[in-house]
């Protein structure tokens, strides 16, 4: 890895930007209005104004990066960020109001797919007006044609109005068209998510072969993805750089920490159980978050009340990942747990040895059934939250103990 | 192989010279996108239409209609002009609806652009070219119909007639220069859109589009010195074989096109990024 990292270093840096800013107006008569003045100073080729005027914000601000050929960045933050304005003042669609970015070779933007189709028209005209947009040559398209529908897999319809494809076969057409661009510098703004499986790992492929020799720019809010292709990355927070480095992994934390909501919420109850404590027993916490070391002890401790109940009860726990996707399912209590159901206040601790979850953040589910039936009762969302800390940061939600020895 | 060096900066100086050779170089470079974009256009219009081609002549016979009505009928007594009068209504408002045309296409492929616009990055003075490219086809369709007006009405076949196209031309160049300049605000507010309209169906009034230059009067002076004026009377005396009367004044119209169309399209270029700013804002 280290080896490949210096080899691209001595490689020539392609995307050059420094102190990039934008600002953007909140109100539309006045951005209008600015757009006028913007007009005749553009014509007139004066460069002063770079003061915030009436209702204006910075959409992006003073953002430096550089980025080499075989280099894939990263841009993350939630909506509104000002990932896309960033987009496209790299692709040259609008100008900084200060700062300076400098490309070398050419750019492929893939922000759109199928620019330029005609619903009317069908599948093979439209790859002519997409082409043509994307600056092939009549002659290219040609030589490229039969490439281009075997790879959208679309031989029979290609003849059919594309109005009356499905949103995957136009996005499947698009993708087709774009890939044949062989840029130095290539744009991806949010386009590969639509589409089923086996067109993402399409794609995956395409921009594999495409990377060694091109300098990626990607736009996503899938962290998967992101941390499946990106080298370097730049996490954007209101205009402003957050994070920026290789890090991939620290980012993603520090993207998923912004949507950390630290309230639970019950969404089933039919009245006969409370849940009146749920904590994490822990000894450090960070911003009130619990925090379990690696390969400690993960120890909950509950407390509930019920009702006219009078059935055995199973409690059941699952964590969620930062996606929340549930990623393990605590084993419920059976007649050999040391818990006495029986009283009116139910107090118990649940512990699980060794926790071997990756470095980061996970919520966790409370339900509560009778015992054979698996009839619910009680229904919390987000009961525990809880931080992992690891000084290894990686992606993938386990970081399972290994022995490495001799055979 | 040394890589094509993109910088894009707020602090530029404005060579005028270096942005009109980019701006015609990026139109002759981008011919085939141009072609490609006004063939996808025609086509889906026709496409997904029966009548087709015939909207194309619709207007302008329409409002001929109207005139050679009120002036068969005697509703408007219109002075004579030397032609059957239907071919003098026709070659007006034909030559009128191709001036208009020019003026609103390059506000309107800008528009329809405007998806792509703030998406890809292309040159976009083939939006430009594009729009010639279908007013032409629309002007082409409509001269065969004139010649068949001018057999019909037994105007006959004059050597001058071949000439008609540059008259076309240049009702094309001169719409389409007035039509750049106003494009940058048009795209800004939906009001300049509206003006134009608006303004056109008075300025046809003091324009010999439907009747000749009256002989006195303040209506006289107006039309004479209309810009238009020179363009459609030129046509018509093309059509009908007359000496051109207004050719000099047609001639300085087309000179003055000139620096005017290249300035037009310099500030087209540099105005583009500050539209899609405000478009996508």
């Amino acid at each position: 890895m280290s080896e490949d990292r210096s080899m691209v270093a001595d490689k020539e840096v392609l995307v050059k930007v420094e102190g990039l800013s934008k600002k953007f107006c909140k109100d539309l008569k006045t951005s209008l209005w600015y757009g006028v003045k913007d007009l005749i100073s553009g014509v007139r080729g004066s460069a002063d104004d770079r003061e915030l005027r009436p209702k204006e914000f910075w959409a992006v601000k003073d953002i430096n990066f550089e980025l080499r050929r075989g280099e894939c960045l990263g841009l993350i933050g939630h909506n509104g960020a000002g990932k896309s304005t960033l987009l496209k003042i790299l692709n040259g669609l609008i100008n900084p109001d200060a700062g300076k970015v400098t490309i070398k070779g050419r750019v492929g933007a893939l922000i759109e797919l199928g620019a330029g189709f005609n619903p009317i028209l069908s599948g093979r005209e439209n790859i002519y007006n997409n082409g043509a947009i994307l600056g092939f040559s009549r002659k290219e398209i040609d030589s490229k044609l039969e490439e281009i529908i075997a790879f959208a897999e679309l031989e029979e319809f290609i003849d059919m109005p594309v109005q009356h494809y499905s949103s995957g076969m136009k996005v499947r057409l698009g993708f087709a068209v774009a890939a044949q661009m062989e840029p130095d510098v290539m744009i991806i703004d949010e386009v590969l998510a639509v589409g089923d499986m086996g067109f993402m790992l399409k794609c995956f492929k395409t921009i594999d072969t495409i990377l060694p020799h091109t300098a990626i720019i990607f736009v996503s809010h899938s962290m998967p993805m992101v941390s499946r292709i990106c080298s370097q990355i730049i996490l954007l927070d209101t205009g402003n750089i957050v994070y920026k480095g290789d890090d991939v992994g620290k980012a993603i934390d520090l993207y998923y920490k912004k949507f950390i909501q630290n309230s639970s919420n019950v969404v089933f109850d039919d009245g006969t159980i409370e849940l009146l404590d749920a904590k994490i027993v822990s000894d450090e916490h960070n911003d009130n978050i619990p925090l379990i070391r690696w390969d400690e002890t993960l120890k909950f401790y509950l407390k509930f009340k019920r009702y006219n109940l009078e059935n055995n009860l199973i409690f059941i726990l699952v964590l969620f990942d930062k996606e929340q996707r549930p990623i393990a399912h605590l084993n419920h209590n059976d007649e050999n747990s040391k818990i006495d159901l029986k009283k009116e206040i139910i107090e118990f601790f649940i512990e699980h040895k060794n926790l071997q979850l990756s470095k980061g953040f996970y919520s966790v589910d409370i339900s509560v059934y009778k015992a054979k039936t698996r009839e619910p009762y009680l229904k919390v969302k987000g009961a525990f939250l809880f931080q992992v800390s690891h000084e290894i940061e990686i992606f993938p939600s386990f970081l399972l103990a290994t022995d490495f020895f001799d055979v | 192989m040394p890589l094509e060096t993109r910088v894009y900066q707020k602090e530029r100086t404005i060579k005028f010279g270096a942005l009109l050779k980019a701006s015609l170089g990026d139109m002759y470079a981008s011919r085939f996108l141009a072609r490609q974009l006004a063939e996808r256009d025609i086509k889906a219009q026709y496409r997904q239409s029966y009548l087709g081609i015939l909207w194309a002549f619709m207007t302008p016979l329409a409002t001929a209609a109207v005139w050679i009505i009120l002036n068969s009928s005697g509703t408007v007594r219109i002075s004579d002009t030397g032609v059957p009068y239907p071919v003098y209504a026709f070659t007006g408002t034909l030559i009128w609806s191709i001036i208009v045309a020019s003026i609103n296409s390059p506000m309107q492929s800008t528009q329809a652009a405007k998806g792509i616009l703030t998406k890809i990055n292309f040159p976009k003075e083939a939006l430009l070219l594009s729009g010639v490219y279908k007013l032409l086809f629309d002007s082409s369709v409509k001269i065969l119909l004139l010649v068949l007006f001018v057999f019909f009405y037994g105007v006959g076949f004059h050597w001058s007639l071949l000439l008609f196209p540059v008259a076309m031309l240049g009702a094309i160049m001169f719409g389409t220069t007035v039509g750049l300049f106003l494009t940058p605000m048009g795209l800004l507010y939906k009001d300049i859109g509206k003006i134009i309209t608006f303004g056109m169906q008075f300025l046809m009034y003091v324009t010999p589009v439907v009747y000749a230059i009256p002989e006195t009067g303040v209506m006289k002076t107006i039309m004479t010195w209309n810009p238009i004026t020179p363009i459609i009377l030129t046509a018509r005396d093309l059509v009908v074989g007359f000496q051109p009367a207004f050719l000099n004044y047609f001639l300085i119209v087309l000179i003055v096109c000139v620096p005017l169309l290249f300035l037009g399209l310099i500030i087209y270029r540099i105005s583009i990024p500050i539209i899609v700013e405000r478009l996508s804002a």
